[in-house]
């Protein structure tokens, strides 16, 4: 690999993470806002014009802080926690394609950070790997809550995990490549309509209910559930080590929205993109198709604090039952009648 | 129109859908450049709210935190046997769907026979599920 697509490959990587960490910053704010919305009030609007300087705030204060670490407590593996957490968090952007290529200069840049070939494997291990972030966090607090809070939350991603990955089986089983970039031009036909969720309405379901689970989000959030465990995983945190906890939860909302908008929503594919091939500058296209993305990403992001702000919490029990007893057998049976009917009627 | 036609005819777009093939490790660099700027901000950041915060410590902020009681001996006791069984149960499981991935990848490739030996593969799987269902290894409420 030569200099130049080495030092491309970082600038992109550097916009990358600014804009991740920006979105999950605004992120906190959009949901203080959409949880007013939906309960009748106003939300924050003292910092700033309408309160948008509220995150920026918020992120201050994180850092001006005493953090504080219990005397019980295992040092160097209570740091490590939500330094895991946000790793995690932070590098699973890179196999997700934001929009098609543009050309600078002569040239092709492509607006993925890799594109490797085992584009979903590599989501779902990152994704595994960021449950260590939380049972470390929590077992090395030595604090009750914080054990049982971080026993919990590892013991439902694991669950929930499974689902997912059956539900993704029979996307795979379509597009014949684990590749994210692939997948999504797969669902470019039809003029940029034949997205995988017309093929697949069962498969969506079972892998959104998954990623609401797998990012702790309500009606899933029982790690952090107050009635019985005061803060969850990261009660005994404080300053910007409970910043990363609750930073890598709005990351990974984002990029599990970012995911579901790659599989099964067409990714950045968008109605009447073919007309548009032959009209448009290619690099205008380009960023057409970041910004059509970034709108399905923000549909599944709003989504998500709708949900939050809707439904109650699941009890324990009920929550182990839907993921073990409900979603597998059906992710199963989802797999099996994609391979039987693509068959059957040789799509 | 035919996407993939149009497609072909566009020189600036042909390495969307044929850029298919074997990653090599050097595919794999940019990632490494991704954990290592993550990593560095993580550090970074740990490390100025280290500097920048107030350190004021007394005994009684040192404490875990027990509801405002006492600390009544020590968080890490015996807890409920049913997470280490659901850990159990993910190791089994999730080793036997990952087994259906490279079936996945094939699928088109291995037609009727594939899907016939995956039938038997998904009953052997079905098979495992049912009986722990059935042995009560899913039960929370007892």
């Amino acid at each position: 690999m030569e200099f130049s697509l080495i030092l491309e490959k970082s600038i992109l990587v550097l916009i990358l993470t600014a804009i991740t960490l920006g979105i999950a910053t605004y992120l906190t704010y959009g949901e203080r806002k959409v949880a007013a919305f939906l309960q009748d009030r106003l939300g924050p609007n003292r910092a700033g014009i309408f309160g948008i300087f509220q995150p920026l705030a918020d992120a201050g204060k994180m850092f001006f802080k005493e953090e504080l670490i219990p005397k019980n407590a295992e040092k160097w593996l209570f740091i490590l926690g939500p330094g895991i957490a946000m790793v995690t968090a932070c590098i699973t952007s890179a196999v997700i394609p934001w929009g098609g290529d543009l050309i600078l200069g002569g040239r092709t840049i492509s607006l993925q950070v890799a594109d490797v070939d085992i584009g979903i494997l590599y989501i779902m291990g990152i994704v595994s790997v960021g449950v260590y972030g939380i049972m470390i966090g929590g077992w090395a607090s030595n604090n009750k809550y914080s054990l049982y809070g971080a026993i919990r939350a590892s013991s439902q991603m694991i669950s929930y995990e499974l689902a997912m990955g059956l539900a993704l089986i029979a996307v795979i089983m379509m597009s014949g490549d684990l590749s994210l970039r692939h997948i999504v031009d797969e669902q470019s036909g039809w003029h940029g309509m034949k997205w995988n969720i017309f093929f697949q309405p069962l498969g969506f379901i079972i892998f959104f209910t998954c990623a609401l689970a797998e990012t702790n989000r309500a009606p899933f959030d029982l790690p952090e559930c107050e009635t019985e465990l005061i803060g969850g995983y990261h009660t005994e945190y404080s300053s910007m080590k409970l910043g990363f906890y609750l930073f890598a939860e709005y990351i990974n909302m984002f990029i599990s929205s970012a995911v579901m908008a790659c599989i099964y929503l067409g990714g950045y594919n968008f109605p009447g993109m073919d007309a548009a091939w032959f009209s448009t500058h290619p690099n205008w296209l380009s960023m057409i198709e970041v910004g059509v993305m970034f709108a399905k990403v923000s549909f599944f992001i709003f989504c998500f604090m709708w949900i939050r702000w809707t439904l109650p919490r699941f009890r324990y029990d009920q929550l182990m039952h839907l993921g073990w007893k409900g979603l597998i057998p059906l992710a199963i049976a989802n797999m099996v009648i994609t391979g039987g009917w693509m068959l059957l009627f040789g799509k | 129109m035919d996407l993939l036609a149009a497609e072909s005819n566009n020189p600036n777009h042909e390495f969307i859908t044929f850029a298919i093939g074997m990653s090599s490790p050097v595919n794999y660099l940019p990632i490494v450049i991704q954990s290592a700027v993550a990593i560095g901000f993580v550090a970074l950041a740990l490390g100025a709210s280290h500097l920048l915060g107030p350190k004021r410590k007394t005994a009684q902020k040192e404490e875990s935190f027990e509801c405002g009681i006492e600390i009544q001996g020590n968080a890490r006791y015996p807890i409920s046997i049913k997470y280490f069984l659901t850990a159990i149960l993910f190791v089994l499981f999730d080793v036997e769907i990952i087994f259906f991935y490279p079936y996945a990848v094939n699928f088109k490739e291995m037609g009727i026979e594939g899907f016939i030996a995956v039938l038997a593969f998904v009953g052997i799987f079905m098979a495992g599920f049912i009986y722990v269902w059935k042995k009560g290894g899913l039960e929370w409420e007892k």
